[in-house]
């Protein structure tokens, strides 16, 4: 038996039906447009989201990145690189200023990107306000009214019981004044990144069936309180072991024998740029 | 000279991709998928069902690749069809003329028509039988010949009424009006709620067959107050066919484009019906259930959850929607569980900055207020 799969995986129609979701997201910045998410080579959980519209827009003149929590060699990268390989004839790169698209999954370049480029991010929860109201026909709702107390209230009871706002990575943003958005997990750290940021950010979640954007120059703030603002974290003002940067995030590394601490920045082919630029 | 890091990631994964297959191959036989096809019904059936897709033989290569796992054939299953141009939907099927293999009711023994057996496990002994861990060919042949040489009761090839045509018209049925709407495709338009019940039916339908039936289980055990009868369960084949462009919805000039093998469920469920002046009185519900190839205890569940999902009783989980419809997909629960295998270095990094800084400050009130009561 033999089955041949066409230009990026997808039926025409099908890339069609999710570019046409992907239009509309951009067009209502932070909205979470239903799409009818398709089953994919890769799990539910592993991507998918970000995939379809991967694939979707992915064309001949295109260069393409993949990124997971920060490496290019992780083992859903590769993955999801061979994938988009097998059924399209793109170079792929590890460098962020070459790439025309960028997927990445929980983690945005420390380079900063520019109008021609797009980042793709793979959501595994589109709703901020999920561990508020579990019921989805409850939430749209809360969206349409653009009634957030939910979303800050979650942060007012950690500041209540931890002395903090808690949350580890995908701390909600509200975008262009009107809706609250999930980041995706990306650290604290990349929040910042998404306000202004030049490159269209696309955000795909597959198993939740939705999509949604920052359009560029789009205004992007992380929820916070006046007396309690947003915080970045703590772990950025560390130098990394290897190529010597600050001000980025950092991996924290054990040393197996000596059991002492060491930080290496996360963004893995920003560092080996670094490093090579030192050695030349 | 550049800096060259060393770096595992590509390597080591097709080395375990290489593993896999090494697993599957290294006895140094591997059965042809037809052989899986022609064995493996069950197996093939819950596959086709679950993955959406109905084709035995792709079924069977995907059992194939997945070494057996459903999960996987499911997913591999799964994947193939989102590539597949979908350009027609089937027109409606009466299954009033479904090719009956096997019917059974539990709610009258005289059905009119009869009660078919068919082929099934329910009336054997579950005792392994050692005898046919390896059978020779001339073993298998003399045994056909033999069940050929009896006479077997073929099945004719007639419409059989339906069971609960019978209690129809005996007004014991709940009047409903008939909704002539066509179906929303959920796999063309996401799923809002409240679901119309073609969404959940196909939802149902797709279920993961442990699932479907945990959920039915509930319902039936007492997270639901459900208490069916199978008013009829049957097996057999349905034609599928395709409008006439130029005819519009005239079944007699429809294409046919082959048959499907289906169990179909018909579930009774009593339900209480006010008559006003504080008196009621009782009248069944009908849950319906219905999948791919046989697979009986899923078709039930799925009979079970359907009127759960009808009544909507917001006591019980199994009567909610969005907790029934949105866990109960294989692809996306094992997917979403798989997930967390994948590295979550950098979502984890930030969570521990934030529990060290919350440490850092409370252990430093906690240090002041002990100086405090110390000063005191």
């Amino acid at each position: 038996m033999n089955s041949s799969y066409n230009y990026a995986f997808f039926d025409e129609g099908s890339k069609r039906e999710i570019r046409r979701a992907i239009l509309k997201a951009i067009a209502i910045p932070g909205y979470q447009v239903p799409f009818a998410s398709r089953e994919m080579p890769i799990a539910r959980g592993w991507g998918t989201g970000g995939l379809q519209i991967t694939l979707s827009i992915i064309g001949r003149s295109d260069t393409l990145k993949v990124i997971d929590q920060g490496s290019d060699e992780s083992v859903n990268a590769v993955n999801i690189k061979k994938l988009i390989t097998l059924t399209t004839d793109v170079p792929v790169t590890n460098d962020a200023e070459k790439a025309t698209i960028i997927q990445s999954r929980h983690r945005i370049p420390e380079k900063p990107l520019n109008e021609n480029q797009v980042l793709v991010l793979q959501v595994p929860l589109p709703e901020p306000l999920r561990f508020f109201e579990p019921s989805e026909y409850a939430t749209k709702k809360l969206h349409a009214e653009k009634e957030y107390s939910g979303a800050y209230l979650i942060l007012f009871d950690e500041i209540i019981r931890l002395g903090r706002m808690a949350g580890g990575a995908d701390h909600p943003v509200e975008v262009n004044g009107r809706y609250v958005m999930a980041p995706s997990p990306i650290p604290k750290f990349d929040n910042p990144k998404m306000h202004e940021s030049q490159a269209l950010i696309l955000l795909g979640a597959g198993r939740e069936k939705k999509i949604y954007a920052v359009p560029p120059y789009t205004k992007v703030a992380s929820l916070a309180f006046d007396d309690y603002p947003f915080q970045r974290e703590k772990s950025i003002g560390q130098t990394c072991r290897l190529c010597g940067a600050s001000g980025v995030f950092m991996d924290e590394l054990t040393d197996d024998e000596t059991g002492s601490t060491s930080y290496q920045c996360n963004d893995t082919s920003y560092c080996l740029e670094r490093m090579n630029s030192h050695d030349a | 000279m550049a800096y060259v890091a060393v770096r595992g990631g590509k390597q080591a994964i097709n080395a375990s991709i290489e593993s896999l297959t090494y697993q599957r191959l290294k006895s140094g036989t591997a059965p042809d998928a037809n052989i899986i096809e022609q064995s493996m019904h069950a197996l093939i059936d819950q596959v086709m069902a679950e993955g959406s897709l109905y084709s035995e033989t792709i079924a069977a290569l995907a059992v194939k690749q997945a070494e057996g796992s459903p999960e996987e054939a499911v997913f591999l299953l799964r994947a193939f069809r989102s590539t597949l141009p979908r350009k027609h939907y089937s027109m409606e099927v009466d299954t009033t003329g479904m090719r009956i293999e096997r019917r059974i009711s539990a709610a009258f023994k005289d059905i009119p028509g009869g009660q078919i057996l068919g082929t099934s496990a329910d009336y054997t002994h579950r005792l392994i039988d050692f005898g046919i861990f390896r059978e020779s060919p001339e073993e298998i042949r003399t045994w056909i010949e033999n069940y050929l040489k009896k006479e077997i009761d073929e099945a004719a090839v007639r419409k059989y009424p339906k069971v609960i045509d019978y209690l129809r018209s005996q007004g014991l049925i709940r009047k409903l009006a008939s909704k002539e709407t066509e179906p929303s495709d959920v796999t063309k338009k996401n799923l809002t709620f409240p679901a119309e019940r073609s969404e959940r039916l196909q939802i149902l339908t797709r279920g993961q067959t442990g699932a479907v039936t945990a959920l039915g289980y509930a319902a039936l055990r007492g997270y639901g107050a459900v208490h069916p009868t199978v008013g009829e369960l049957r097996v057999g084949k349905i034609p599928l066919t395709v409008a006439n462009p130029f005819s519009g919805k005239n079944p007699d000039d429809a294409y046919y484009f082959g048959e499907i093998r289906i169990t179909e469920v018909e579930s009774l469920i009593p339900v209480t019906v006010p008559m006003g002046m504080g008196e009621s009185r009782i009248e069944f519900d009908i849950g319906y259930g219905i999948c791919f190839g046989q697979n009986e205890t899923k078709a039930i569940a799925m009979s079970i959850l359907d009127q759960c999902l009808e009544v909507g009783d917001p006591q019980y989980p199994t009567g909610d929607e969005e907790f029934v419809l949105l866990h109960i997909d294989s692809v996306e629960a094992t997917g979403f569980i798989s997930h967390l295998k994948l590295p979550h270095y950098v979502t984890f990094q930030a969570k521990l900055d934030s529990v060290r800084e919350i440490a850092r400050t409370r252990t430093r009130t906690r240090s002041g207020e002990a100086d405090h009561e110390q000063q005191l």
